[in-house]
């Protein structure tokens, strides 16, 4: 008997499930795909260059605009980096603050997620309602913040703004209606037979190809591998006590389960550090120019992100290079692709949560 | 296995209003904090050219000669670093968005 006929499909760069453009051609047999080649650089914009041309103050400006989801953790890390460098003391309020805004980040990433991974099966009201819940954490983002996506609120040496305490507490008091909400629409993704017949069993990635195709994020602790860069303890999460959430099947449930477990964890993360924050200083003044270089490295809600930065005592870096949580997360997409059927394919490449401007900054 | 999780939720919310603002009947609120557009007091600019020095965005153009202060909208990231570097306080961020605009043009504060 011959062996089916191979065609190649062409998937992206314009798609409807895509937010942005990433191309792969699947190589398919009847409905099943046997292979994906992924093909990358379609919104590449030279950011790691124009570090050559920027203050090195003012570039944490346009680190932050790497990535418009998980944008303050960009700037974050690039400030750590900076920080590291020159031996700078960030105040502990600036750190607890940068660690309330993490998480922040992390709730309307994954609430985003959540929304964006139920318009790709198809249940549109479950899409909205998501995203309803998403604009509440905009909205408390924008408020202390200035910025619905862009914080613009972390520097090299401490952080820009301030939250009062009676407004940390309003936070907490909203936060904790919209955990009731968020319980109420994350039950529909854990327990709808509908979304569980999607989701479960489709694009499992072992725990030991999770490790060595060097996942990172939900991506990899879906497939039970506790490795969290929070745990690292950087800002304050040191101070923090939690454990990372993980799940052992690796399917494309567990990435969704381990992202709806991570924002009740952020909320209780938020209210932590609400609760262990004491007044003082917001910045320490910066001066001189950095010389050296460091490797930092942070957990944004997509995963693991390293700023490799070196300095050589101008005001302008020598270099820097990301090393985004998509970028490391795609030779895992391209593992778990071949065998499944051409109609999961728009859900399995939403699973890793792509952030395709991130990845080519 | 459960069927119709979401049916309660649906039903439920066919007696609420709409989530979304009934703009332009509804004004939207804006924060004291949000960053909308840069306002400048041009009287009391010293055209030093700071803030077009630090702009990510190169959307500030400075002339001390002219004693002009030029933005380009449309350029602006609304980062709000020229209201921290400007050594008069004469930047200022507003609240409110720019209004959308049909030509690409520059806006020019002239203080002469």
């Amino acid at each position: 008997m011959n062996s089916p006929k191979r065609t190649i499909i062409p998937f992206g760069p314009q798609h409807p499930v895509l937010p942005e453009p990433i191309h792969l051609d699947l190589v398919v047999e009847d409905e099943k795909v046997v292979e994906a080649i992924p093909s990358l650089g379609f919104v590449h914009r030279g950011l790691e260059k124009l570090v050559e041309k920027r203050d090195f103050i003012d570039f944490v400006y346009v680190a932050e605009r790497i990535c418009g989801i998980c944008s303050f953790i960009h700037g974050l890390t690039y400030c750590i980096a900076i920080e590291e460098i020159m031996q700078i003391q960030v105040p502990a309020r600036a750190n607890y603050l940068r660690v309330i805004w993490s998480e922040l980040s992390r709730l309307h990433s994954h609430l985003l997620w959540l929304g964006l991974t139920a318009d790709a099966f198809g249940f549109e009201a479950l899409f909205m309602h998501t995203w309803k819940l998403r604009e509440k954490i905009l909205d408390i983002i924008e408020e202390t913040t200035g910025g619905r996506v862009i914080f613009g609120s972390s520097k090299v040496g401490g952080v820009r703004k301030d939250i009062t305490p009676e407004k940390l507490a309003e936070i907490i008091f909203k936060l904790d209606s919209y955990a009731k909400e968020i319980k109420e629409i994350t039950d529909v993704f854990v327990n709808d037979s509908s979304v569980k017949h999607r989701l479960v069993g489709v694009g499992i990635l072992s725990k030991q190809d999770a490790y060595s195709l060097g996942a990172v994020g939900p991506t990899l602790r879906a497939s039970g591998v506790n490795i969290d860069m929070r745990k690292l303890g950087y800002a304050a999460y040191k101070e923090i006590d939690f454990t990372p959430v993980t799940e052992t099947s690796g399917d494309s449930y567990a990435r969704c389960l381990v992202r709806i477990r991570e924002l009740f964890q952020s909320i209780d993360i938020i209210k932590q550090a609400a609760a262990k924050i004491q007044p003082g200083e917001l910045e320490v003044k910066v001066s001189g120019t950095p010389n050296g270089e460091f490797f930092a490295r942070t957990e944004q809600p997509r995963g693991e992100v390293i700023y490799y930065v070196k300095a050589n005592g101008t005001r302008f870096l020598q270099r820097l290079r990301v090393r985004t949580p998509t970028f490391a997360n795609i030779p895992a997409l391209v593992k778990l692709l071949p065998g499944c059927q051409l109609a999961d394919v728009p859900v399995l490449v939403l699973t890793i949560d792509p952030c395709i401007s991130c990845t080519e900054r | 296995m459960k069927i119709f999780v979401m049916a309660a939720k649906v039903l439920k919310s066919l007696f609420l209003k709409p989530a979304t603002l009934g703009y332009p009947f509804v004004p939207r609120v804006y924060y004291k904090n949000t960053r909308g557009k840069i306002a400048i007091e041009i009287a009391k600019c010293i055209y030093c050219g700071a803030c077009q020095r630090k702009c990510p965005a190169q959307a500030l153009n400075v002339n001390k000669a002219e004693k002009n202060w030029v933005i380009n909208r449309l350029r602006c990231i609304s980062c709000g670093y020229c209201v921290d570097v400007c050594p008069k306080k004469c930047l200022t961020m507003e609240n409110t968005y720019s209004v959308s605009a049909t030509k690409k043009e520059e806006e020019v504060f002239s203080g002469a």
